[in-house]
């Protein structure tokens, strides 16, 4: 495993950006993380050889934060968020219809591999709850319709273009 | 009442976020034209005028962080934005990151000059995908346009400003864990002091601020500080953003001058709560701060001491309204829950204690609680506040108290009929659509 062209440049002029090299060691990751969906053991060896850093310090981020995978996911990774405002707002039921229509259980990964169903704390899209987030999108206001439709979707590869926090209308 | 819009002023349908519409709505004006005439004391000290208080949660005026940095240091100075945002039913900072970024930038060019920071961080939490995006858009042009750079537009200086990527941690929201982010660690929290300010990036001098503190600094300097500190009350100066949530009809990010009266904002801004049902309940300033009744509320104010005086606090402004009909030990486990997840692991009584609170609140709500326990987390409590390296764990603290003592009913109501008399999940309000 090795970093492309493009990442090697991305990599040179984050290193002016930081007084320290060790300060590259989440870009890295993401940039990984990006490319390959996980960060494998490999990966790991690749950044700490990359940044001079003990394999050790590279181990720990990884598996210290909460984003970065170690194993292969779905391909569409499923977050619905489980705090207290979704929570209030219906989370539980959305969950629950989402097991129920892959046929899988929260931590789990569909047969075909296109889908890994988790919980997350609160994702900051507490006024447009219940919600989840698949890849960098969030997915507001869910109710269970709206989650058939986004399977479907995500299924035929589409996902809706980014937009700012959505707002219900209000009657 | 009218509540001015300082970091709003934007129309939510357009595309705010770019710098032609910025400049459109005067930005960088502040930059090029005041600054030209201003010192960095100046700039200071119309920011310690203003008394503007840091909006992160932990409320402290942040022209008096700004003035401990030691003035003898050799070493760089570094600038902080705090865009974690990770406090369960907070998401005000979000409005700004995605349609407001170049108010922001301008405030942390402003803050650099006053502070004598070269080169500056924005911290933005990994999930928030989209925001990433734009206030890279942001200062990709700010760049472009000379407002960031070598000699800046209109000002002799320069500075710098890096976009960072969290990876999904609550406790990177602390200012130290932060720092330790950025470096390239674990994001766990260090022991204070020495503080930032004196040894904080890289041990060397650091101001770190909350998003929405810093996109407020144009405004403060354009207007002077006298001007914002008019705006709200004595000790609580200037506007806020709230972010509500929870059964409220109209949930959102709303700016007010502080000092607005809660239930007027509750019930005209808000349009009340859902379906018309009776408010049971209000934690008024993100999942941390002590939960109040509603005969709490009558009274209060949106400001710091209003709300302190109530036995809560206004942390990050963000309002969570829960309805009559919704069972609070469940809503007490998912809290508890969120603290052992996001518990760092560095303090044993954190570590260990969060766990204890989330098991005894979890058996009480599925009908396996006894009556010692309400002693015992209250005794847990005790244990583990002000016992730990960050407040993390007071953090946790703060909600099992107040529901124990404010809802002692309902829980010891679960304990003798073993069960949950809401049966054991939340009602789900659809009325709002
Ligand atoms: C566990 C924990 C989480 C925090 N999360 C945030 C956060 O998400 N955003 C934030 O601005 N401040 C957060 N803070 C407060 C920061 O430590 C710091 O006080 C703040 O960023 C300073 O900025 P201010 O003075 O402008 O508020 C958190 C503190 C703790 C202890
Ligand atoms: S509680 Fe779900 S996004 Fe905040």
């Amino acid at each position: 495993m090795e970093f492309n062209e493009t990442e090697k440049k991305k990599i040179a002029h984050l290193r002016t950006r930081y007084p320290d090299s060790r300060s590259l060691t989440l870009p890295l990751m993401w940039m990984i993380q990006k490319r390959k969906g996980f960060v494998s053991d490999e990966a790991v060896a690749l950044i700490a050889t990359e940044l001079e850093l003990p394999k050790i310090w590279v181990e720990e981020v990884r598996s210290w934060y909460s984003m970065f995978s170690e194993k292969q996911t779905g391909k569409y990774v499923l977050e619905v968020c489980n705090n207290i405002s979704c929570a209030l707002m219906g989370s539980q039921e959305i969950i629950d219809h989402i097991c129920s229509v892959l046929k899988i259980k929260v931590g789990e990964t569909t047969a075909d591999g296109m889908f890994t169903l988790k919980t997350a704390e609160c994702l900051g899209s507490c006024g447009t709850a219940p919600m989840m987030q698949v890849g960098d999108r969030y997915y507001e206001l869910l109710t269970e319709e709206k989650v058939d439709q986004i399977l479907e979707d995500l299924k035929n590869n589409t996902q809706p273009e980014q937009k700012p926090q959505q707002w219900p209308e209000y009657k | 009442m009218a509540n001015q819009n300082i970091l709003l002023n934007f129309d939510r349908n357009g595309a705010n976020h770019t710098l032609e519409n910025y400049l459109k709505r005067k930005g960088y004006s502040t930059l090029s034209e005041k600054i030209p005439n201003m010192k960095p004391e100046q700039v200071l000290d119309e920011v310690k005028k203003s008394g503007i208080r840091g909006r992160g949660g932990a409320g402290f005026p942040a022209g008096i962080k700004w003035s401990f940095l030691p003035k003898d240091s050799d070493k760089p100075v570094y600038l902080i934005c705090n865009g974690d945002e990770g406090e369960p039913g907070t998401f005000k900072d979000r409005v700004i990151l995605e349609e407001n970024p170049h108010m922001l930038i301008e405030g942390m060019i402003l803050a650099a000059y006053a502070i004598n920071a070269k080169h500056c961080y924005i911290y933005i939490r990994g999930e928030y995908g989209f925001a990433l995006q734009r206030v890279q858009q942001a200062v990709d042009e700010a760049y472009r346009a000379g407002y960031l750079g070598k000699k800046l537009t209109g000002a002799n200086y320069s500075c710098d400003i890096t976009v960072h990527k969290g990876a999904g941690a609550y406790v990177v929201g602390d200012e130290t864990g932060l720092m330790n982010s950025i470096e390239g660690k674990k994001g766990q929290t260090r022991n204070k002091p020495p503080f930032p300010a004196v040894e904080g990036l890289y041990q060397c001098p650091t101001i770190i601020n909350n998003v929405e503190t810093l996109a407020s600094v144009p405004w403060i300097i354009d207007h002077g500080g006298a001007a914002y500190h008019s705006i709200g009350t004595e000790k609580s100066s200037g506007t806020k953003l709230l972010s509500i949530s929870g059964h409220v009809r109209k949930p959102g990010v709303y700016e007010v001058d502080l000092g607005y009266p809660f239930m007027d904002f509750l019930n005209k801004d808000c349009g009340g709560v859902i379906g018309n049902r009776k408010l049971k309940a209000v934690i008024p300033g993100g999942s941390s701060t002590p939960v109040l009744r509603p005969e709490d509320c009558e009274k209060i104010t949106i400001d710091y001491e209003s709300i302190a005086e109530a036995g809560s606090s206004l942390g990050s402004g963000a309002i969570l309204i829960i309805a009559e009909g919704s069972c609070m030990v469940k809503t007490l486990e998912v809290l508890t829950h969120f603290y052992h997840h996001e518990s760092c692991g560095q303090c044993t009584p954190c570590r260990e204690g969060t766990g204890w609170l989330h098991k005894i609140v979890k058996r009480i709500e599925a009908g396996q609680g006894k009556m010692e326990d309400l002693d015992l987390l209250t005794s847990i409590t005790k244990h583990i506040a002000f016992h730990t390296i960050c407040p993390l764990g007071d953090a946790a603290c703060g909600p099992v108290d107040s529901f124990v003592k404010k809802f002692k009913d309902e829980f010891i109501e679960h304990i003798k009929t073993g069960g949950c008399p809401f049966g054991g999940k939340f009602v789900r309000f659809q009325e709002r659509v």
